[in-house]
């Protein structure tokens, strides 16, 4: 594996040999698992493969299957959902939180443990939690309820209209943790000078943080949406364990979709058509963020 | 000299503790910390409670009679589909899928990042790049195949098959991990060992393993956490008896079948969430460096 | 310097910061007179860039008072003291072009758009930056970026400009350049500005008075000439000159210094003199050679360098190093005749260090 990369005279190939022996686990995973896996998914997303694969070409048929299908139709639009509703509020939360902590404040790193915590929990586990919060008959709704409150009606795990939103407020309580401690690691990379220079001009600290810092912070912006982005695509567990993809379909995503085709109603070549469409989701976002990140600095 | 008058402000600008900034400050974050909390809270005073309780008094009421019973009945008797052994059984499953696909993952991971650092060779740079945008590509598109492979190899549904797809899929964040580590450290360090004629794996096993143990530590600690909270692997590549936790808590959670235990649902949620929790409050610091070392390019 | 029939531009009065148990800043005066370059010299800790950030309103002060032009600042907003800053990493809006840099602080204070058009166009012209008004910092070099730097302290119309170690981010050659400009644009303003650096090059060349200071106390506050020919103690006289001032551990007897059993005449010495003992320090330059020497030494290592050589010498075991002018080459190990010019020397009190 390891020999077909290098070119030239055979004494060139056993320069630094024993690096490149030691490299052979990531040649092999890189070249075997993500380019040749994904693109086996790829070609068989063409085949009428069911319960197993076969090669048996069909063209384009799985993905007019999959476009005309309610279930990946709303889960595309739950993904949507979802991924707005997610960047938008875990980013706007996340930035306040780390303004907020970069004021000089007391017990920091007693906020910082609160606020992450729920990070370090599997969202099985979270998404067990906020079933039980959100449950209509004992949880968050009969408190409010109980304090008098009668017609406060707040029931997204049995609401087909609202439920993603339910799923969006435990991937909220979940992840904006992480985004405010990276955003927070920007924050703390800003120039002390440069602080002083907007005191010295005068510029309110709001100003300051909108006009000079958030410009200052794009690249570490730029990471994290990448990452929570690619985390966005990916979510799978979290519905499973709260909502099962109901009531009826109402909150099924992409990736539970690949799952249920492939293992559940054994239909790979749906699955594989499904996943595909993941994948170029993610190539949409992820292959621009690369070039600008790497793709300057790439000859050197 | 000149006479001048000294009346005036004098010494350190009075500040008021409670000033209105102060409040909108420390009040925000209080609140939001509360937010936080009240889930953990309501596990821990759910799990305490008797069905009865439950049925009657509202989620955020503390328990009026404490009860260990839920906890007995999540750990040793819940219904998890199969068997009704409880979660000790995806406990024990949990332990013996992490603690080899910790130790896998990050002996080859670190490997990588050493040759990757500091023995560039040709296409080396291009291997990671793929890895690293490996790291992106949505799981579900390698699953399949991926159960081929385990297949061919004999290992699907074993506990060793999971252990080589957390090995595979861990591999691209910490190599990341340890090649940007590796970069920092002194070049003239290893340029000096190589001069004295150390191989490469004296080179790795005598200078770089004993300067890197932060960096293991925030590896462990990210790995551990990581592959504990894997459920889409564990459905995928085990069978039902080697289910790690978080499958089993799903499956007692979401059972369709009898009355919902509400307090043994809860008892469970905490044991699953224990090891990683236990780890996140115990490592504090490097938790944080450990999530934001892929964020973070060196 | 300037009468003191005017009132200083900036006087700081018992100026104290600790913070917690740790003193940084212990009852600093000063008076700085319109128009003075003042020079805050020392290492790193010594509490230089500490006094100035105190000055800006940066830091919370522990006690004491700060006037600028008479006006009692203690407790104003940085904005508010008729301040302007230029920092060391030049602290520029990364995002914002070279004009809105200067004009952002201007248009925050809602001046009219003409009034800041016209400042720019003044800064521009004085730091000679109007080629590159719409460039962003990162197209910038480093001497660019600190003209901006100063550009927009410039724009602010202020009285009292501060420094803080504005040229220790470029290489040797931009910084002679640069230091150059700063002096003329000194003079091309007249305001009054307080300079931080380590560099006792830049230090002696700027100011028109130093303070040098040294764990938050200040040691002298004197013109350059003074701080060199007569400095207070003897950590002064040793931190000030290149190589340092030559030291003689010895003692005083009559009119003539005793070391190692010869003696110095002390005649044409200025200061109060007593019998007892003494460090004699002198100056590399103000040693010459001489058939009549004071004291012999041997020549250990010349060093060259153009216009003037130094020559490091063994003296009673210990180096001691003189400076010509001149390219006049010794043996290694040949015996050197030395005179010392007492005009110039310094005598130091060996327990108190002070100067007798």
């Amino acid at each position: 594996m390891a020999q077909s990369n290098v070119s030239g005279r055979p004494f060139r190939l056993f320069r630094n040999l024993n690096a490149k022996i030691a490299a052979i686990p990531m040649i092999l995973t890189a070249l075997v698992i993500f380019v040749g896996f994904s693109l086996w998914t790829v070609v068989y997303s063409f085949t009428k493969s069911g319960l197993l694969p076969r090669q048996d070409f069909v063209g384009l048929m799985q993905y007019e299957r999959l476009w005309s299908n309610t279930k990946w139709l709303i889960s595309i639009q739950n993904l949507l959902i979802f991924g707005i509703c997610m960047l938008v509020f875990s980013f706007v939360i996340g930035f306040v939180l780390a303004c907020l902590m970069d004021q000089k404040i007391r017990f920091e790193g007693v906020f910082r443990t609160i606020l992450l915590y729920p990070f370090a929990l599997s969202f099985v586990v979270t998404g067990v939690v906020w079933q039980w919060l959100l449950n209509p008959d004992l949880g968050i709704q009969s408190v409010m309820r109980g304090f008098g409150w009668e017609s406060f009606a707040f029931d997204p795990l049995n609401n087909s209209r609202i439920v993603m939103f339910g799923v969006v407020i435990a991937a909220l309580w979940q992840g904006t943790g992480f985004v405010m401690v990276l955003l927070l690691a920007g924050l703390r990379g800003i120039d002390d000078e440069i602080w002083k220079a907007t005191r010295i001009d005068g510029i309110p600290t709001w100003k300051t943080y909108l006009f000079v810092v958030v410009p200052m912070l794009r690249p570490v912006m730029v990471t994290t949406l990448v990452i929570v982005t690619a985390g966005i695509v990916k979510v799978y567990d979290l519905v499973v364990a709260q909502t099962n993809g109901g009531p009826g379909v109402s909150s099924e995503v992409p990736a539970k979709y690949v799952y249920d085709q492939m293992f559940l109603n054994q239909n790979l070549g749906q699955g594989f058509a499904a996943s595909t469409m993941m994948l170029i989701t993610v190539a949409i976002i992820i292959i621009p963020w690369a070039y600008l990140e790497f793709g300057g600095r790439k000859r050197g | 000299m000149v006479d001048l008058t000294l009346d005036g402000p004098r010494g350190p600008k009075p500040r008021r503790a409670i000033s209105g900034r102060n409040i909108m400050i420390y009040g925000t974050l209080i609140v939001v910390a509360l937010y936080y909390l009240i889930p953990l809270y309501v596990m821990v005073v759910t799990s305490l409670k008797g069905l009865p309780e439950i049925r009657m008094g509202n989620i955020f009421a503390p328990p009026v009679e404490i009860t260990f019973e839920p906890w007995v009945k999540a750990w040793s008797e819940a219904c998890t589909g199969l068997n009704c052994d409880g979660l000790q059984r995806g406990f024990w499953n949990s332990v013996r899928i992490t603690v080899p696909s910790v130790i896998v993952s990050i002996l080859i991971a670190s490997i990588n990042g050493y040759a990757l650092a500091n023995w560039r060779f040709k296409g080396a740079e291009l291997f990671f790049a793929i890895l690293m945008i490996g790291a992106f590509i949505p799981y579900q598109v390698m699953l399949y195949p991926m159960v081929i492979l385990l297949r061919e190899l004999g290992l699907y549904g074993s506990l060793t098959g999971l252990v080589l797809v957390h090995t595979v899929f861990g591999m691209p964040i910490l190599t990341l991990l340890f090649r940007n580590y590796f970069a920092t450290l002194p070049d003239e360090l290893f340029k000096a060992a190589r001069v004295d004629g150390t191989g490469f794996w004296g080179i790795y096993f005598r200078i770089m393993l004993p300067l890197s143990l932060p960096i293991f530590v925030v590896a462990v600690i990210l790995q551990v956490t990581g592959i504990w909270n894997d459920f889409l692997f564990g459905v995928v590549y085990t069978r039902p008896q080697y289910y790690p936790m978080t499958v089993q808590l799903n499956n007692i959670v979401n059972t369709t079948t009898g009355v919902k235990e509400y307090n043994v649902n809860m008892a469970a949620t905490i044991l699953t969430g224990l090891v990683p929790l236990v780890i996140y409050f115990v490592s504090g610091r490097l938790f944080v460096r450990g999530i934001a070392a892929g964020a973070v390019k060196g | 310097m300037t009468e003191a029939t005017s009132q200083p531009s900036l006087a700081i009065h018992n100026l104290q910061l600790s913070f917690g148990a740790v003193q940084v800043l212990e009852d600093v005066n000063m008076q700085i007179m319109p128009g003075e370059f003042v020079v805050l010299l020392g290492g790193s800790g010594s509490g230089k860039s500490t006094i100035l950030n105190c000055i800006a309103g940066l830091l919370d002060i522990s006690d004491g008072q700060i006037f600028i032009n008479g006006r009692n600042v203690t407790w104003e907003e940085p904005k508010d003291r008729g301040i302007g800053m230029v920092f060391q990493s030049y602290a520029l809006y990364p995002q914002m072009s070279v004009r809105g840099n200067l004009a952002f602080g201007l248009k925050n204070a809602r001046l009219p758009r003409q009034e800041i058009a016209s400042r720019i166009a003044r800064a521009a012209e004085i730091l000679q930056i109007g080629d590159y008004l719409d460039r962003k910092p990162a197209a910038l070099s480093g001497g660019q970026r600190q003209r901006v730097a100063i550009g927009r302290a410039l724009v602010r119309d202020v009285d009292v400009f501060l420094f803080d170690e504005p040229l220790s981010n470029l290489d040797a050659k931009l910084r002679a350049e640069l230091r150059v400009e700063i002096k003329r644009l000194h003079e091309t303003l007249g305001n009054t500005m307080v300079y931080v650096t380590h560099d006792q090059i830049e230090a002696m060349t700027l100011a028109d008075r130093i303070a040098l200071l040294r764990n938050g106390v200040i040691q002298q506050f004197a013109s350059p000439d003074e701080i060199y020919r007569k400095p207070v103690n003897l950590y002064v006289a040793g931190f000030i000159g290149s190589p340092s001032m030559n030291f003689l551990k010895g003692e005083i007897a009559g009119d003539s210094f005793r070391f190692n059993g010869r003696g110095v005449s002390l005649a044409g010495y200025d200061g109060d003199l007593s019998d007892g003992p003494a460090i004699l320090g002198i100056r590399p330059e103000h040693v010459t050679l001489s058939d009549q020497p004071d004291l012999e030494a041997q020549v250990e290592l010349q060093e060259h360098m153009g216009a003037e050589s130094v020559t490091y010498l063994r003296l009673d075991g210990q180096r001691f190093a003189i400076r010509a002018p001149d390219e006049r080459r010794h043996v290694i190990g040949t015996t050197l005749g030395l005179r010392f010019d007492m005009t110039r020397a310094s005598l130091f009190d060996p327990r108190t260090e002070l100067r007798l």
